[in-house]
């Protein structure tokens, strides 16, 4: 087992070192200008030539991206162009409200998807089963952009109940968990939660129907084991592979939620990335693409870690 | 407000005329302000921290009286050592006080200053580099930040940012990042007819049009700029106000005037002009336009009376076209680069799609090259003779034209021609510059107005561009906000707003 984390961790290294470069040069190969955000849009070639010096934008490409790693495995991930203010305090805060949400999303989605899978698949074949993978195709095809406006029309603008906007009667700077700022939670991550609720609960569904047809849960029958007792079985052969996909969809919810957070306005990392887009910012671009693809690195060795514990015959393989 | 993030605090705002708008005139003055009192006519320059000003018979060196005790926000007193001050920061990189990034939005608004000084704290001398009759408007971009403010938080423009102290109505009281800035009135403010009638202003960037019409319609704001189109019937059908005034805007394709452009034909500039269904298009944007009848909008006090009428006659049209070889047969060619949004550019696909079927009836063909907005801004920088324009021989440009140098000569004059300047079609005409040298020598308020006027009049006889239309700038609020006048003006006046 402990081989297997080491030989796990090992290769964290040069996937991080992969996703740095490609995060860096992603950014560098888009068409345009990153200075014009912030030139005054009759800024003379002198102007032009000081600024790309200040940002440094005048060095070759690779010294830049190695000047880039090196403040970044320090924390330091620059300035924004268009503020001026540090990158990483800005994505960290960002990030924080995304994992808030995400949290949010995950505390509606994955219980319900997995209760909702877990009896359609024991339900086979029956109204209940037809109910609930409807409702999941739905969950699953609908455009959450979409959605989040219809829930903005419906308890926002037609019946007033929840705001439409932002992350708290003072923004997200004074965040607490009382019902004032939960309010503003209520909406994006309902609309967040649709997707992954829909895709966990039709795994979850097809890993038990699949179980239970399998010769052992037949034996545990026959050997007269109660119902809880099996699905207890079935339960814990379905965790691994069911585990997987919440992680994929954890990986959904940080990185996926761009449109989610312009809707409704949330100081996400979603939000800050589609900002960081229009104002070609590269620092800030840059910055938050490599802190979700860390976090995405991260989770994808928790699961993995997870996995083994739950089922040791995968550190062995 | 429709920007993703709160302008620039420390004084010299980024974001063009959105970050002047709610966090430049609300903190801090310049020393010639804008009238923002009145919504019938265009608005003119006032005294601002400067209460007069003249030039000396070398028309170069001006001479501007400081206002008596006016106070930053800080309680330190504005004098003529604090506008010096302020020039350095933006002027002067081996000052302390020398702030690059206020620099890179300030320095190219006052190309004209070349020395200033305090003569005593209550009088500042600037001297131009070449005689400029237009500096009172370049020194309206100024804005003065305290220097006391910056001593105390460590001569730290990052401290600065947030906890700012200008002169102006507002004070700076709370300041989240990309999130909301909250503003208190200034009750000691120096003008008593602008200091504000509010307990409290805050502002939100909403970039997004239907979240900031979502927003207001849930109550969750009072006042928004710009709301989506498509729920302004909705937005009036549930009470909320709408109000829009003519602002100094264009919507244009600026032409190319390289040797082979077909613009350089005066019948067809005119031609396209005349073929433009600009009441139609006024249709298409729900009634959110001017009409252009000149390159500035109808009203503006530098209009004049051109002799060519801007306006629908698709026969007119046809013959001049005619006149110059073109037909059914011989269809005219043309290339133009558009973007799909951008900061004023309105609604640029469907006007630009709206331009070609009109264009199409006069037997002009036209190709689009459809690029980014900050590509299509390096493009505009770089002109029509470089090779990122891609042979086009029209950019669809909005431009900010609130005063004669924004407004009329950078587009035109020779010296400009990119990639010196913003002249992208490389137009040079005598007749043209010897306009702009009298816009810049003509000293006496009134006759620089008929020397402007002259100059659009000219702009329009001989259709430089292909004039369009007018934003006019949608504002929708809640029926409790009472006394908002929208000035004409990139700029407005938020203290005499109540809630009722």
């Amino acid at each position: 087992m402990s081989g297997y984390l080491l030989r796990r961790l090992i290769h964290v290294v040069p996937v991080a070192l992969g996703v740095s470069l490609i995060c860096f040069l992603l950014v560098h190969i888009a068409p345009g200008d990153p200075l014009v955000a912030v030139m005054p849009i009759d800024a003379t070639a002198e102007q032009e030539a000081e600024m790309r010096a200040a940002y440094g934008f005048d060095k070759p490409l690779p010294v830049q991206f190695g000047i880039w790693l090196a403040h970044a495995v320090q924390g330091d991930l620059g300035r924004s162009i268009a503020t001026g203010r540090a990158v990483a305090p800005e994505v960290t805060r960002a990030v924080g409200n995304t994992l808030l949400l995400a949290a949010a999303a995950s505390i509606i989605g994955f219980p319900l998807g997995i209760f909702l899978g877990f009896m359609a698949g024991y339900l086979r074949d029956t109204v209940w089963d037809r109910a609930i993978t409807a409702t999941a195709i739905a969950g699953v095809s609908t455009p959450n952009y979409w959605l989040g406006m219809v829930l903005v029309i419906l308890f926002s603008i037609t019946w007033p109940l929840l705001p439409s906007m932002g992350a708290g009667p003072g923004g997200s700077s004074d965040w607490s968990w009382d019902w004032q700022h939960m309010r503003h939670l209520v909406l994006p991550a309902i609309t967040l939660a649709v997707v992954p609720m829909g895709i966990v609960m039709r795994t979850t569904r097809a890993l038990v129907s699949d179980i239970l047809d399998q010769d052992f849960v037949q034996a545990l029958q026959a050997k007269g084991m109660t119902r809880s007792g099996i699905l207890r079985h079935v339960a814990r052969n379905a965790a691994p592979t069911a585990l997987s996909v919440i992680g994929l969809q954890l990986g959904y919810l940080l990185g996926g939620s761009i449109l989610i957070e312009t809707v409704f306005n949330w100081p996400g990392s979603g939000y800050l990335l589609s900002v960081a887009i229009l104002q070609r910012d590269l620092p800030m671009l840059q910055g938050t693409i490599l802190v979700l693809a860390m976090f995405f690195v991260t989770l994808n060795l928790l699961v993995d870690m997870g996995q083994s514990l739950i089922d040791p015959r995968i550190s062995r393989a | 407000m429709t920007a993703s993030d709160i302008p620039l605090t420390t004084g010299q705002t980024d974001q063009g005329g959105e970050g002047m708008r709610f966090m430049g005139y609300t903190v801090y003055d310049a020393l010639i302000n804008w009238d923002l009192s009145s919504a019938d006519k265009p608005s003119e320059l006032i005294p601002g921290l400067a209460t007069e000003w003249s030039v000396g018979e070398d028309e170069l060196t001006w001479t501007f009286k400081i206002r008596e005790g006016v106070k930053f926000h800080d309680g330190s007193d504005f004098t003529a050592d604090a506008a010096v001050w302020n020039f350095d920061k933006l002027l002067d990189d081996t000052s302390e006080q020398y702030d690059p990034r206020q620099s890179a939005q300030g320095k190219s608004r006052i190309p004209a200053v070349a020395e200033y000084r305090a003569l005593d704290p209550m009088t500042l001398e600037i001297t131009t580099k070449v005689p400029d009759a237009t500096l009172p408007y370049q020194l309206a971009w100024i804005l003065m930040s305290s220097p006391a403010q910056w001593e105390a938080l460590g001569k730290n423009w990052d401290a600065f940012a947030e906890d700012p102290s200008g002169t102006g109505p507002w004070i700076m009281d709370n300041f989240v990042p990309r999130e909301r800035a909250e503003l208190l009135p200034n009750a000691e403010y120096w003008d008593d007819t602008r200091i504000p009638q509010l307990d409290r202003m805050i502002l939100i960037p909403l970039p997004e049009p239907n979240a900031r019409s979502a927003a207001l319609m849930s109550g969750q704001v009072d006042w928004i700029e710009a709301p989506a189109p498509d729920m302004i019937p909705a937005l009036m059908g549930n009470g909320f106000s709408i109000v829009s005034n003519t602002m100094p805007h264009n919507w244009t394709w600026h032409l190319s005037r390289l040797e082979g452009s077909p613009w350089n034909d005066i019948n067809v500039r005119k031609a396209a002009n005349l073929a433009i269904d600009r009441e139609g298009m006024s249709t298409l944007l729900g009634g959110l336009m001017v009409p252009a009848e000149g390159f500035l909008p109808p009203g503006s006090q530098w209009f004049g009376t051109p002799d060519f009428k801007v306006r629908y006659d698709l026969e007119a049209a046809r013959a001049l076209m005619e006149e110059s070889g073109y037909g059914p047969d011989r269809h005219l060619a043309v290339k133009a680069l558009i973007s799909p949004s951008g900061s004023g550019q309105m609604l640029p696909l469907p006007m630009n799609e709206f331009i070609q079927q009109n264009l199409a009836e006069i037997w002009i063909d036209v190709e689009f090259e459809v690029v980014e907005w900050n590509t299509m801004i390096n493009i505009w920088r770089a002109g029509a003779a470089d090779e990122s324009s891609q042979g086009s021989q029209s950019i669809n440009f909005t431009y900010f034209i609130q005063d004669p140098f924004t407004g009329l000569i950078r587009h035109l004059s020779c010296d400009l021609i990119a990639p010196n300047g913003t002249n992208w079609g490389h137009y040079c005409d005598p007749e043209m510059e010897e306009l702009i040298r009298q816009i810049r020598t003509t000293f006496d308020p009134a006759e620089q107005t008929e020397v402007l006027r002259r100059t659009h009049e000219k702009y329009v006889n001989d259709a430089l561009f292909l004039m369009v239309t007018h934003d006019v700038a949608p504002r929708a609020m809640t029926a409790s906000v009472k006394g908002f006048v929208q000035a004409q003006n990139w700029y407005q006046n938020f203290s005499s707003i109540t809630m009722e």
